[in-house]
């Protein structure tokens, strides 16, 4: 296993740049999630990773060694596709053991190998059916069969739940994860789908149009978006944006929306008559009579334990989480108090978020 | 009341088609059935007038085809010791007798490693051009298919004089190599355009997973996309090979003896007075074996072939 550091990794296809100068490190026995809308390039940067692509410039050094110029079958990794990419003309076990016949592996290793991955994986009794016949769930076994054959240094995956029913995708990212952890092995993962990247990974890289935008664990990225993009993309409903014009100077623990003063926590940076956004996750916004920042109800979700409740304010539409039990009814204005501790104020201009004390450890970008 | 379905036609739409097929069966039969059986008429009852539909077989045809046969005096025909062997006695029915082998099968040799290595050498430039069209960035990538389909735009013929002088100066006349290399410049061009097509049906993960797993680019290519690529090559394969081994026209301008194949060949056959028709129809006969045979091999991965891509799977 290995630890993979990527350094100023930029990707161009004609005049298109796919990716622009990404730098992060892939822990040792890390999984690790590259998340984006599509388009983004986490694609092109897995694929750089893998070998399929080469950079443009940059580095990726994989347990230390630079290999960005090598070609894949040199890197010694595995990778699971999108649609599996099973060879249709062999059967499972032929499947599984190709990785290792490549290497010159004796035969009585190789099937010893194979046996013991069907086990693990659960598909010793599908060994000898062709591919063309398996269920999802079972191709899905089998390229993951073929990538943990070879004990490769890292596995790529590209979106490999992405070709699964919604149901099943469920039970397949906890199996995944599963064999994650009794493997211990450092693991890339592609995926648009960022309820899948906070459930999964250890660490999350969050691209668009071929920028990170943030690096780190899945609690800071949800808790202290490093901009609005990453704000917006992970959560559900997503982060609501309170937009304002106003300044603060360093040691502010506030800012003031249309006469309001609303706690944040304390900023580190300055900034003076700007348009500024104020970021709130709808499950940190409370409803009380007596809040001073007010806002009318425009329409209640019902979702079992809990309701989706939307407010219009002065500054935008409020999406506000908040227990089933609590009557709000539509037309009515009620007061708002958002959770000081919470709270992140971007700059409307650049996206970014602003230095405070809760962000302070935030790896941005 | 009537049961519409709209999957299973009904009984009288069925008796229409088939009824359809059957005339048409018939009407592309009926020539290969006029052909075999010419083959096995006597030299009278192939030109007698109304055509005999029952007649004596007879296989005088196929011997004429395989000897060439001369005249002796009648005396001397009248001490020759009695013939050895069945063929010999239907020569000498004919009040002939057997000079020697004809040339018909080296023609037919010709035609098979004429049309056989044509196909080979298509197929095996085809596949690497096509392989590279499909999954490499190639500078002027369109302009070159074009160009290459191009050369399908007029018929091969209408530059037969510029090859046949061409030729003539690089002393590729009347060779096998000429005639081989002849047929492959006329089929690659619709050998990279299908194939092509097949291959840009294979997902290219398929040999990126091969790469991954520690093949070299051309492992990947032999071992994953060859096999996938099997129905295509070899319905290209049973195009390229009936236009190699049915062609006439370049045959009959650039072969005459050693590379001559049998299309040309055929024609020629004279008997006694003029066109020995039994032969001639033997001729064709055998001649309409290799090809059948092939595509009858081939037929499973031919009709995939055809329809490949038509279905999105």
């Amino acid at each position: 296993m290995a630890e993979i550091v990527i350094r100023n990794l930029r990707k161009e296809f004609g005049s298109f740049t796919a990716v622009k100068g990404s730098s992060f490190t892939i822990g040792d026995g890390e999984f690790f999630m590259l998340l984006g809308p599509s388009g983004c390039g986490k694609t092109t940067t897995l694929r750089m990773i893998a070998g399929l692509e080469l950079p443009t410039s940059g580095e990726i050094l994989i347990d230390g060694e630079d290999v960005s110029q090598r070609p894949a079958s040199q890197r010694d990794i595995a990778m699971v596709f999108q649609m599996f990419a099973l060879y249709p003309h062999m059967n499972v076990r032929k499947n599984i053991s190709y990785p290792l016949v490549s290497q010159g592996v004796p035969k009585a290793q190789v099937a010893a190998k194979v046996a013991e991955v069907a086990r693990i994986l659960g598909i010793e009794n599908i060994l000898d059916k062709p591919v063309g016949g398996l269920s999802g769930g079972d191709r899905q076994r089998v390229a993951l069969g073929r990538a943990i054959v070879r004990n490769p240094k890292a596995f790529m995956m590209d979106e490999p739940l992405g070709a699964l029913d919604a149901e099943f995708r469920e039970h397949m990212a906890e199996e995944l994860r599963a064999l994650h952890d009794r493997m211990g092995a450092t693991t890339v993962y592609v995926t648009h789908d960022q309820l899948e990247a906070m459930q999964m990974g250890d660490k999350i890289v969050v691209m668009n149009h071929g920028v990170v935008e943030q690096f780190g664990t899945p609690q800071e990225i949800y808790d202290h978006p490093a901009t609005m993009f990453v704000a917006d993309f992970i959560g559900s409903p997503a982060m609501n944006f309170l937009r304002f014009e106003g300044g603060f100077r360093p040691g502010e623990t506030a800012v003031t929306l249309g006469g309001v003063r609303i706690a944040t926590p304390e900023l580190h940076e300055e900034a003076a008559g700007r348009q500024l956004v104020l970021g709130v996750r709808p499950e940190h916004v409370a409803l009380s009579d007596a809040g001073a920042y007010r806002g009318r109800v425009e329409a209640a979700e019902y979702l079992g334990t809990t309701q989706i409740v939307t407010l219009s304010t002065a500054h935008g539409s409020v999406k506000a989480r908040i227990p089933s039990g609590h009557v709000a009814r539509v037309g009515e204005t009620v007061g708002l108090d958002f959770d000081a501790r919470t709270l992140s104020v971007f700059d409307a201009g650049t996206g970014r978020a602003f230095r405070t004390a809760a962000n302070a450890g935030v790896n941005h970008g | 009341m009537t049961a519409y379905s709209i999957t299973e036609p009904s009984g009288r739409s069925k008796l229409v088609a088939g009824l359809l097929v059957t005339l048409y069966t018939i009407v592309t039969l009926l020539p290969l059935v006029w052909i075999i059986s010419t083959g096995f008429k006597s030299g009278p009852d192939s030109i007698s007038y109304p055509p005999k539909v029952l007649f004596e077989p007879s296989l005088e045809g196929y011997v004429n085809l395989f000897t060439t046969r001369t005249r002796v005096a009648a005396e001397e025909f009248q001490n020759l010791p009695p013939p050895e062997t069945w063929y010999d006695e239907i020569v000498r029915d004919q009040g002939m007798v057997i000079a020697g082998p004809s040339r018909f099968g080296e023609r037919f040799l010709n035609s098979v490693i004429i049309g056989f290595g044509s196909t080979f050498l298509s197929i095996f430039l085809g596949t690497l051009a096509a392989y590279a069209f499909s999954r490499f960035k190639v500078p002027l990538k369109d302009d070159l298919l074009f160009f290459i389909l191009s050369t399908r735009m007029m018929p091969p013929i209408a530059v037969a004089i510029p090859i046949y002088l061409m030729y003539r100066e690089l002393g590729l006349s009347d060779t096998h190599l000429g005639m081989i290399l002849l047929y492959t410049a006329v089929n690659i061009s619709l050998a990279v355009w299908l194939l092509k097509g097949f291959i840009d049906e294979i997902p290219r993960e398929y040999e990126e997973a091969a790469l991954i797993d520690g093949y070299t680019r051309f492992q990947a290519f032999r071992k994953v996309v060859l096999p996938q690529a099997a129905t295509g090559i070899a319905s290209t394969a049973i195009f390229c090979l009936i236009f190699a081994w049915n062609e006439y026209a370049f045959a009959v301008l650039l072969t005459s003896g050693t590379a001559q194949t049998a299309p040309p060949f055929i024609p020629t056959i004279i008997g006694v007075g003029g066109q020995d028709w039994p032969a001639v129809a033997a001729g064709a006969t055998i001649f309409l074996l290799p090809v059948m045979i092939f595509t009858i091999l081939l037929r499973k991965h031919l009709l995939r072939g055809i329809t490949f891509g038509a279905v999105r799977k």
